[in-house]
């Protein structure tokens, strides 16, 4: 489904801020798996999920979808393939518009869009009855403006509109690091239902180990670039925190030095 | 003055149209254009220059606003594709556009006094309709002294105006409107939502700018001629029409601005008309009127907001005070 071949990206190249944020990554995912993503600040995650969608281009390497070569696919027509969730519950939603309005935005994300009306009767109801199924109440809003919204009413309504379309993949970078501790579990709730009820190949970043460790069917942990573990299947279900402490000890000879990946 | 009223009404249902392009560039998407100056003129001139030519009237508009929309185009362009910042792409713009206007026009000024505009045309079918004489007969009963000479502009042109309008409020709601309005909103969302930012930008300031040309190309036939610096502070003149609208008549959906913006052009027409009248003013002073009124339009309403939230709030404290007292 998705495949990076030996992908390196350095920023500022020959200066003294060099940063070779990633460093010759090669990941399988497989159609289906929910894959979730640790590291440190710094670490590439958020990089990696920029190589993914576009948003950047490698310096070396390839990206493909669906053994299709999209190295070089600009972000906008790659993105008829990938639904996002960014971290800034402002950056997924367009605030001066109403919520079916931008829900109509994410309907058209795999079709062209034409000169026909948006909002139409029927799009209306299909928007409702999947607002219902947040239980925030937004299906009574349809026309309110999403500036108006919560973050997390935000999130949540950014999360529906990258998936209702059934994107081949999903890319949540820290989706739920701007909500309050109940909100976001009220997300990664949200985020768990989607994904199982669609077969969503997804790949999650999160700060929270314990979450990354009760979340999905396979882990990977990022430093300096790259991956530096792997894990899937049974061995997954049985890692606690612990043990990744000490296997990021084992692998860099170091304490992993995020204490905000500590907590939670 | 009933005349110079009627004037102003006329010429502002015509800029309308221009202010409806600057509304589209500078509120849907965000970005202040100034290729309107120049583009103004193109549509202008054009349009002049191939009616004295033998075009007819109705092509002439047409091409004028093509080219308004090709000059947009090219801003747009320059924006997304050359990576140069919006306020610059339209000052380079409008700064080219002038002396493409007068390659154009081939001199500073075209006059089309001797030839057929699309008003007159539309004048000579109007008079056998006999409609002037019912509105004229109203206005004299009313007990007007002189009346206008034909109500073929303003209808028509009210007509036209309010179709563009229409059109304008149902493209925003389109698929691909939609993607515009979040593009002026959001564009990393909205790229994330498969939209080609770039070319909808492209589109938009071409739309935007053939209805600034077309506005252009009806002011010329209105008087007469096409003139290399007519275009000159026609960007703000815009602005204090989206502006004055917006204060005025408010702007909670797309419909009521698009109204709005049109009501803020006639506005601003009839307060310069007014401002006219007045002895000690100058047409020279129209600039600083101009200015005035976007200023005042732009801190009005928040003065008043400010002063209802006072009001509010010296209620609730004084609401608050007697229930001490009695406590
Ligand atoms: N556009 C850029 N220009 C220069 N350096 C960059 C750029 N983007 C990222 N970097 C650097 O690349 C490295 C990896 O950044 P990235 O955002 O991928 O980290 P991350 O793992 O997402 O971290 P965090 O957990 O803080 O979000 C960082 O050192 C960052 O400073
Ligand atoms: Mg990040």
């Amino acid at each position: 489904m998705l495949n990076l071949n030996n992908v390196s990206i350095t920023f500022n190249e020959g200066t003294p801020d060099q940063k070779n944020a990633l460093q010759r990554i090669n990941l399988d995912l497989q159609k289906g798996e929910f894959v979730t993503v640790i590291g440190s600040n710094g670490a590439g995650k958020s990089t990696l999920m920029n190589v993914i969608s576009g948003n950047l281009s490698p310096d070396v390497g390839d990206v493909f979808i669906d053994d299709k070569k999209v190295t070089f696919l600009p972000e906008y027509k790659r993105s008829t393939m990938i639904g996002r969730v960014f971290q800034d519950p402002m950056a997924g939603t367009a605030p001066s518009m109403t919520i079916e309005e931008n829900l109509a935005m994410a309907f058209s994300r795999n079709k062209k869009r034409r000169l026909k009306r948006g909002v139409t009767k029927k799009r209306k109801d299909f928007f409702q009855e999947y607002l219902t199924t947040l239980n925030l109440g937004l299906e009574d809003r349809l026309t309110a403006k999403v500036g108006l919204l919560s973050g997390g009413e935000r999130q949540a309504l950014s999360l529906l509109m990258a998936t209702f379309t059934e994107p081949n993949i999903l890319l949540l970078d820290e989706h739920t690091a701007a909500l309050d501790p109940s909100r976001a579990e009220l997300i990664i709730q949200i985020t768990e239902d989607v994904v199982k009820k669609f077969g969503l190949t997804t790949l999650m970043v999160t700060h929270n180990m314990q979450q990354a460790l009760d979340l999905g069917s396979r882990l990977i942990m990022m430093d300096k670039g790259q991956i530096i573990l792997d894990i899937n299947g049974d061995k997954k279900r049985e890692l606690t925190i612990e043990d990744l402490l000490q296997e990021f000890k084992r692998i860099r000879g170091e304490q992993f030095e995020s204490d905000r990946a500590v907590l939670g | 003055m009933l005349i110079s009223l009627f004037g102003a009404v006329e010429s502002g249902v015509i800029y309308a149209i221009m202010a409806l392009g600057v509304y589209l560039s500078f509120r849907v998407l965000d970005f202040p254009d100034l290729t309107v100056d120049g583009s103004f003129v193109t549509g202008a001139g054009l349009t002049a220059i191939s009616i004295v030519n033998g075009v007819p009237p109705v092509l002439a508009t047409v091409l004028g606003a093509m080219a308004g929309f090709i000059a947009g185009c090219i801003t747009g362009v320059l924006h997304t594709k050359g990576k140069i910042n919006a306020l610059l792409s339209g000052i380079l713009m409008m700064i080219a556009l002038y002396s493409i206007n007068l390659r154009i026009m081939g001199q500073p000024t075209v006059s089309m006094l001797n030839e057929s505009t699309i008003f007159q045309q539309l004048e000579a079918i109007w008079s056998r309709l006999g409609i002037d004489a019912f509105f004229n007969g109203i206005l004299t009963a009313l007990g007007a002294d002189r009346v206008p000479t034909t109500w073929v502009i303003v209808i028509v042109m009210i007509i036209v105006t309010l179709g563009i309008k229409f059109l304008t409020d149902y493209y925003l709601k389109t698929e691909v409107g939609l993607a515009l309005r979040a593009t002026g909103d959001n564009q990393k969302m909205i790229r994330s939502l498969s939209a080609n930012t770039d070319s909808l930008i492209i589109v938009g300031i071409g739309i935007s700018n053939g209805l600034v040309a077309l506005s252009g190309a009806l002011i010329a036939q209105h008087g007469g001629f096409a003139n290399v610096n007519m275009g000159i502070g026609m960007i703000v003149i815009g602005l204090a029409s989206v502006i004055v609208g917006e204060a005025i008549f408010g702007k909670r959906t797309i419909a009521i601005a698009t109204i709005a913006v049109i009501g803020g052009a006639v506005v601003y027409r009839i307060v310069v008309t007014l401002a006219l009248q007045v002895d000690f003013l100058e047409s020279g002073d129209m600039k600083l009127i101009t200015a005035i009124l976007v200023i005042i339009a732009l801190i009005a309403p928040k003065m008043i907001q400010a002063r209802k939230e006072q009001k509010r709030r010296l209620r609730k404290r004084a609401e608050l005070s007697a229930q001490v007292e009695e406590a």
